[in-house]
């Protein structure tokens, strides 16, 4: 009898949480599927509407920003280029760096250690500027490089494998050395097949953290052909809808990635089961 | 460090060279470019750079803007942390206590942690625009809110939009916290103590306490950096830049007031901010926790 009541309790509250979480952006669905006018005249809606196509179809083909040169669909292309590009640097930089750090006898391996760390405490915000400067300085101002490089300058990930590398057996490298395995062999081999859960959520975290990225892009492209999704919402016009429109697509790829590789992305950053 | 290592003359720089490059480029050069700016002061058009000591922290020290934005910044991330940790504990005790279902309560729970501040931003946007936002017109009804004009109704405004999404980040790191507890140490308090909510209080929550602290460290950064896109698309500072943030002034006074040397004090005030937090976490709280 008790136990049937706890267990009511929870799944209320659990109800409640999810409503907070999820009644929002319901509704702004719901909303993005119906003409301007009406809601203009009726306000936010709960129930959908029939313009879902007409609408959807509009926003990502309409060519926007102030030259009238970009598309919606052209704005998901950047940042999904920016966002993979973001991933890939990092993590695979992040890997070599925690390889060199826990694998090799280093010379003045404390400033090092420190040198890489502590940037994990000064993120872009607080050097956004002189980062625009130096873009600025070394021509990156509008293009790939200069949207996903300095985001990519991040140790995040190089701290989880250091952690991770640390709790590999000292007996797995003895053994693939008996084999005559090189540092490279015994890298690409051993090490990156073992790390996999790991890599595959630090690549989630930092596609998601590449996509998120609103300030700096908004920074460094002047150019309209660079414009990514989440700071295209600051520059959209357009009518209500098609606003409503533009952001529920905004936030589909990141949160479609989180909800199916939602057991991946867990599992690599708590490393359990 | 491992006990067996590779030896080698240069083969590690090899593997440290890339990300070494990256941060020495991306990162140290532009910290170095701050402290010259915080240190100088230029002319509007940036012809000539004079040496001016530490003349822009006395300017930023005596701004009232400064100070406003600096006590907006730690309501905002003490508020922040209070009820996205709270919320996030309360429904991570829940989950960890239901037998089914628990995997789809989790699904729902965590995809709002994907989704972009500045995304979040615009939807809260909606829900409180005078026209058509539910809730501006729920609460104006109550008590006759209204964050154009009152400071208190722009902070409830931009606490909504900057707690939502954070709750389920620390959902997910309080169920992981929960679930790691091993389960013999729970068996042997429910024989001690019948009460669940005295058990909760005595037994789980201390053992949760590491997850606690890195939880209000994570809540404190995202509330000082990642709240600039909610701010930037909700209020803009509304009613009278009350509602800026330290991230948002110094940004503002950078980009549409050119003012680089003071963007550049207020950057460097922020990262003795934020190592002061780091600090005390490693050398006060580390050592008083309770780890399993």
């Amino acid at each position: 009898m008790s136990r049937l009541f706890t267990s009511s309790f929870s799944h209320i509250i659990l109800f409640i949480g999810i409503s907070i979480m999820v009644v929002p952006v319901w509704m702004i669905f719901a909303s993005s599927t119906h003409t301007s006018s009406f809601i203009n005249t009726n306000g936010l809606q709960f129930f959908l509407g029939d313009s879902f196509q007409e609408n959807y179809l509009r926003v990502l083909l309409y060519k926007g920003g102030f030259f009238k040169e970009i598309t919606a669909l052209k704005m998901f292309l950047n940042s999904f280029i920016m966002a993979t590009g973001v991933a890939l640097l990092s993590v695979a930089t992040s890997l070599m760096a925690a390889y060199a750090l826990v694998y090799y006898r280093i010379k003045y391996a404390t400033l090092l250690f420190w040198i890489i760390f502590i940037t994990i405490l000064v993120p872009l915000e607080l050097r956004i500027f002189p980062t625009y400067s130096v873009m600025a300085e070394l021509n990156l101002v509008n293009s790939y490089f200069g949207l996903i490089v300095p985001i990519s300058a991040s140790a995040i990930a190089t701290l989880f494998f250091r952690q991770f590398y640390k709790t590999i057996p000292d007996e797995l490298l003895e053994s693939a050395k008996l084999d005559g395995a090189s540092t490279w062999r015994f890298f690409i081999d051993f090490l990156v097949p073992l790390s996999k859960t790991m890599i595959v959520a630090m690549l989630i975290f930092m596609f998601v953290f590449g996509y998120n990225q609103y300030l700096w892009p908004l920074l460094v492209t002047s150019s309209e052909q660079y414009w990514t999704v989440v700071m295209g919402l600051k520059m959209m016009s357009g009518s209500i809808v098609h606003r409503f429109a533009f952001v529920m697509m905004s936030m589909v790829p990141p949160v479609l990635i989180i909800i199916i590789l939602q057991k991946h992305f867990i599992k690599g950053v708590f490393q359990d089961k | 460090m491992k006990k067996v290592q590779f030896k080698s003359n240069y083969t590690q720089y090899l593997f440290l060279a890339p990300q070494l490059g990256i941060l020495l480029i991306f990162l140290y050069w532009p910290i170095i470019q701050t402290f010259r700016d915080a240190f100088t002061m230029q002319d509007a058009f940036g012809i000539s750079v004079q040496f001016a000591g530490i003349d822009n922290f006395l300017f930023i020290f005596d701004d009232p803007a400064y100070k406003t934005a600096f006590k907006f910044t730690i309501i905002y991330s003490f508020v922040i942390t209070l009820i996205t940790g709270a919320i996030g504990l309360l429904l991570a005790v829940q989950a960890n206590n239901i037998m089914h279902g628990k995997s789809a309560y989790k699904t729902l729970l965590i995809w709002p942690y994907a989704i972009a501040p500045a995304v979040v931003g615009v939807m809260a946007n909606y829900f409180f625009s005078e026209r058509f936002g539910l809730l501006y017109h729920l609460f104006n009804d109550m008590w006759g809110f209204n964050w154009y004009e009152s400071v208190f109704d722009a902070y409830i405004y931009v606490i909504i939009a900057g707690s939502w999404k954070q709750i389920s980040a620390n959902f997910i790191f309080f169920l992981a916290g929960l679930q790691a507890i091993q389960v013999s140490v729970i068996e042997a308090s429910m024989i001690d103590c019948k009460s669940s909510f005295r058990r909760f209080w005595t037994i789980t929550f201390p053992l949760l306490m590491p997850t606690t602290f890195f939880l209000i460290i994570i809540n404190i950064t995202y509330a000082f950096f990642d709240t600039f896109g909610i701010i930037d698309t909700t209020t803009i500072g509304a009613p009278s830049g009350e509602t800026r943030t330290l991230v948002y002034k110094a940004y503002m006074d950078g980009f549409r007031g050119l003012d680089l040397g003071s963007a550049g004090a207020q950057s460097i005030m922020m990262m003795l901010i934020v190592l002061v937090i780091t600090i005390f976490q490693f050398r006060y709280i580390e050592g008083k926790i309770h780890y399993n």
